[in-house]
């Protein structure tokens, strides 16, 4: 689930030279397992990627979970676009866990994150498509004894001299018989169906409620499970006295998990009130110490002293020592829950020699062989299918498996099927949060008034450190998670450094949808407008001037500030922040536009967004995500608050961990930038820049600097005091 | 024995009153398109028409249904001009906060066929969307209100 590893040019290259040139490939994927997913009426499945039905269907494998960013129809685009078929016929389908499905970048694990899932199956998608249609139209040149090359696919035809035609469906069985090509060639000429806003395939089902979702799956004989946790992290029962929850009706059994205490009912609801009357006595241990009060005050401590250097250029201590003005200034953001709407679950089916999960993954072999772990079975003995996801935003790719793993321990004691479901609170305060940041930046600036020195000390707990992925991903003992966005700023700074520290403690912690960016992008883009405005200067043009070697990242700022009328009077009370930042391999910049009343209550209303994510599979999708990244921003920037007393998680549902609702919902443009670069990412880059454009806003609209999040009415009034 | 009508059909069930409808939709009827979020009336996830009104069945216990018209997503015609908006707009994502979504927009078209933006903000915003669809609810609802104009109204 690397953040870091974007898709280098070079891996690229590739593609994009044979998006002109239709050059050869050689076809490794071909290789693969054929009989993945295999269904009915299938004759040609030449790969584990897509199936060609006598009918002419195509059904496409795809083997990244979907959670809202529309891979069901993204991926099948890819494979669909070379293989020349009638995108009315697709279908798709969820993969199985098998090597054939992992992570083309992110090691030997199936897994969907990193905003990765177009740009690292682009050229296997594309392969898988390109051979089927190779062979289709071998078949069709043979019955008509006649070269290939004066063949054509299109729309789920294959064309020959002469008005000759056969349809896929035809083909089919033939094509099933050919041996795979060792090499492949690539389309050339103008795309069919790649660039278009193509309706998602899988809206119908999740408008008329047949979508199934994890928490949805049931079988016979299905009992349901709800787990009391120990009211502080590293907690352990001591003991406990069962015998009022069994005395509910409907509660079949009361078990014991690494979790805490598992009722086990006939329902739902039967099992929620036989938790009540459990009594526990737990054994706190060291988190009843934790609270983040305290905690701040260590991480204030901590970013005061020197920490691990994550980025060095020139000598920025010895420039600030000598600088006759230096600013500095303290930011912080606290924990963060992901809070899907669909709370965790999962399904267990536990035979003495199989094992039937059914969940919304994001990290399927992880979790399955958690689950082969805890069940004393061999990974290949367990199957995981993976059903729709109702929202992940990292949550779901767990290194600890934890809702699997849980599960799987109900499982092992019930002898039946089981689902075991999280409430919200559950689901609230069982942990994995965006960590708490503490950072301090510290400043001085050249004659013309740009930065000429910049450190900023970063403090916060490492996402990566305890995983299987500390080796590959924590460097030097530098978490680049930590430091994203920050040690990678594309700003013209001659003197930066760029220094860590990676507290430890008991609270757990987790990619949060943009994971390090989610943080660093509110420092940088904040801390830059205040040395701007601290010179006077318009801190779209200051931008401008630091990005002079950076097209990408200026072309959409200027977009941004053109789109939204940057310069042009607002109405009284109404300010403009703009902000702008590079994650996943894509450049987002975004203007908003908001005004504050008298009690400090911000209402945001328009932001108008640029992006440049490189080549594009489907325009709608992009902008559904760029809005979904900045409404899921504007809660955290607004409202979102992890905080934690005694020990406790304070908050536990909707009404103390408030979201975005309708009524606060801003007008939002998105304006995509025409690019033939690369595909970047587009589940998480919108994210970022959206609590810096809002801070920035609501300095220019108040002149209140808020430099922690959320932006409370509370803070807000304070700030404006200060001012 | 709580005997109540859902998407036009009788049911009867057998169990304790205070279980709330939800559970009973997904789990005894086999009706899962209403979905769980928060447990508290406080995400619209679970939104059904109770005789017409739009309720949290998670909140609702099944006992006060007794006797009354029950609505869900799954009774909702595929060609219903909100579905079709829904679709037309592409508003869904993850998907999962949809049905309560559509349940509520139903139900503020029925009652007011042509919202206005202020009608839109207090109709839906007890349904939360992690995801982020508002902007498309809305236009969603607003595409739906012409459709629904032509027609004389919904007709759930």
């Amino acid at each position: 689930m690397s953040t870091t590893s974007t898709m280098s040019r070079r891996q690229f290259i590739k593609t994009s030279a044979l998006a002109g040139g239709g050059l050869l490939l050689a076809c490794h994927l071909c290789a693969g397992r054929r009989d993945a997913a295999a269904g009915g009426d299938t004759v040609f499945a030449p790969n584990a990627f897509l199936r060609v039905g006598t009918d002419g269907s195509v059904t496409v494998i795809v083997n990244k979970s979907e959670m809202g960013q529309g891979v069901y129809t993204s991926l099948p685009m890819l494979v669909a676009e070379e293989l020349c078929c009638d995108w009315q016929r697709v279908r798709f389908q969820a993969s199985p866990v098998a090597p054939e499905y992992n992570h083309t970048q992110f090691g030997p694990i199936m897994v969907t994150g990193g905003s990765s899932s177009v740009r690292s199956e682009w050229n296997r998608l594309s392969l898988a498509g390109a051979a089927a249609r190779e062979m289709l139209i071998s078949v069709a040149a043979q019955q008509w004894r006649i070269d290939p090359a004066a063949c054509r696919a299109e729309k789920g035809v294959v064309h020959g001299p002469a008005d000759r035609q056969l349809s896929f469906g035809k083909l089919a069985a033939r094509a099933a018989k050919l041996p795979l090509p060792k090499e492949v060639r690539l389309k050339s000429g103008a795309t069919v169906l790649l660039g278009r806003p193509l309706h998602r395939l899988d809206s119908p089902a999740k408008i008329n409620g047949t979508a199934l979702f994890g928490i949805d799956v049931h079988v016979p004989g299905l009992l349901t499970a709800v787990i009391e946790r120990p009211p502080v992290f590293g907690g352990t029962v001591k003991n406990f006295d069962a015998a009022k929850a069994l005395a509910v009706a409907g509660v079949k059994q009361v078990v014991t998990v690494d979790a805490g205490v598992a009722v086990v009912a006939d329902g739902f609801w039967p099992a929620v009130q036989g938790r009540e009357q459990l009594e526990i006595v737990w054994e706190e241990g060291a988190g009843a110490g934790v609270s983040t009060h305290a905690m701040r005050e260590e991480y204030a401590r901590l970013a005061a002293t020197p920490g691990l250097v994550a980025r060095r250029d020139g000598d920025a201590q010895a420039v600030l020592a000598k600088a006759a003005r230096r600013f500095e200034v303290e930011y912080e953001v606290p924990y963060l829950a992901h809070a899907p709407m669909e709370p965790l679950n999962c399904f267990v089916d536990l035979k003495k020699d199989s094992c039937l999960i059914r969940t919304g993954s994001q990290f399927q072999t992880v979790d399955r062989n958690a689950a082969a772990r805890v069940a004393g079975l061999k990974p290949e003995q367990v199957s995981l299918e993976t059903t729709f996801l109702g929202g992940g935003f990292g949550r779901r790719a767990c290194p600890g498996s934890d809702f699997v793993i849980e599960a799987v321990q109900v499982a092992k004691q019930v002898g039946q099927p089981v689902k075991v479901i999280r409430t919200r609170t559950d689901d609230m305060r069982a942990g994995y949060y965006r960590p708490m940041w503490y950072d301090r930046v510290t400043a001085c600036l050249d004659k013309h008034g740009l930065p000429l020195a910049w450190q900023l000390r970063i403090v916060g707990q490492s996402i990566i450190a305890g995983t299987p992925f500390e080796a590959a991903m924590i460097k030097d003992g530098i978490d680049g998670t930590s430091v994203e966005g920050a040690a990678t700023t594309p700003y013209a700074i001659p003197n930066l450094q760029v220094e860590l520290h990676s507290p430890k403690n008991q609270v757990p912690v987790l990619w949060w949808r943009s994971v390090g960016h989610s943080h660093t992008a509110f420092v940088m883009e904040s801390f830059l407008d205040e040395l701007a405005h601290a010179v006077g200067q318009d801190p779209y043009q200051y931008r401008r001037r630091l990005l002079a070697k950076h097209p990408r990242t200026l072309k959409v700022l200027e977009t941004a500030a053109k789109k939204a009328g940057w310069g042009r009077p607002l109405p009284s009370g109404h300010g403009r922040g703009i902000a702008v930042h590079e994650s996943f391999g894509s450049f987002v910049a975004q203007v908003a536009e908001l005004s504050v009343d008298s009690t400090g209550h911000i209402k945001v209303h328009r932001v108008v967004c640029a992006v440049d994510c490189g080549r594009i599979v489907n325009p709608d999708t992009i902008k559904a995500q760029m809005e979904s990244g900045i409404v899921f921003g504007l809660s955290a920037a607004l409202y979102g608050a992890i905080t934690l007393k005694a020990g406790r998680v304070q908050q536990g549902n909707f009404d103390d961990y408030p979201l975005v609702r309708m009524s606060a919902m801003p007008q939002v443009e998105v304006h995509i930038i025409a690019s033939n670069e690369p595909p970047g990412g587009v589940g998480e880059p919108g994210v970022p820049p959206i609590a810096p454009a809002v801070a920035n806003a609501l300095f220019a609209a108040s002149g209140a600097r808020l430099r922690s999040l959320p932006m409370t009415a509370e803070k807000i009034t304070t700030a404006r005091k200060k001012g | 024995m709580i005997a109540f009508t859902v998407n036009g059909t009788e049911q009867q069930v057998e169990v304790s009153p205070d279980t709330p409808l939800l559970w009973v939709l997904r789990e005894r009827l086999g009706l899962a398109g209403s979905k769980f979020g928060c447990g508290e009336g406080l995400c619209g996830a679970c939104t059904v028409h109770i005789d017409g009104v739009p309720q949290r069945s998670c909140i609702t216990p099944v006992g006060d249904v007794q006797g009354k018209q029950v609505l869900t997503i799954e009774g909702i015609p595929e060609n219903h001009p909100v579905k079709k908006a829904w679709l037309a707009q592409e508003v869904s994502q993850c998907g999962y906060c949809q049905p309560g979504q559509i349940m509520s927009a139903v139900a503020l078209l029925a009652r007011k066929p042509k919202p206005s933006d202020d009608d839109i903000d207090r109709a839906m915003s007890g349904n939360l969307c992690r995801c982020g669809t508002y902007g498309r609810i809305r236009r969603a609802i607003h595409v739906a209100s012409g459709h629904v104009a032509r027609k004389g109204g919904p007709k759930p």
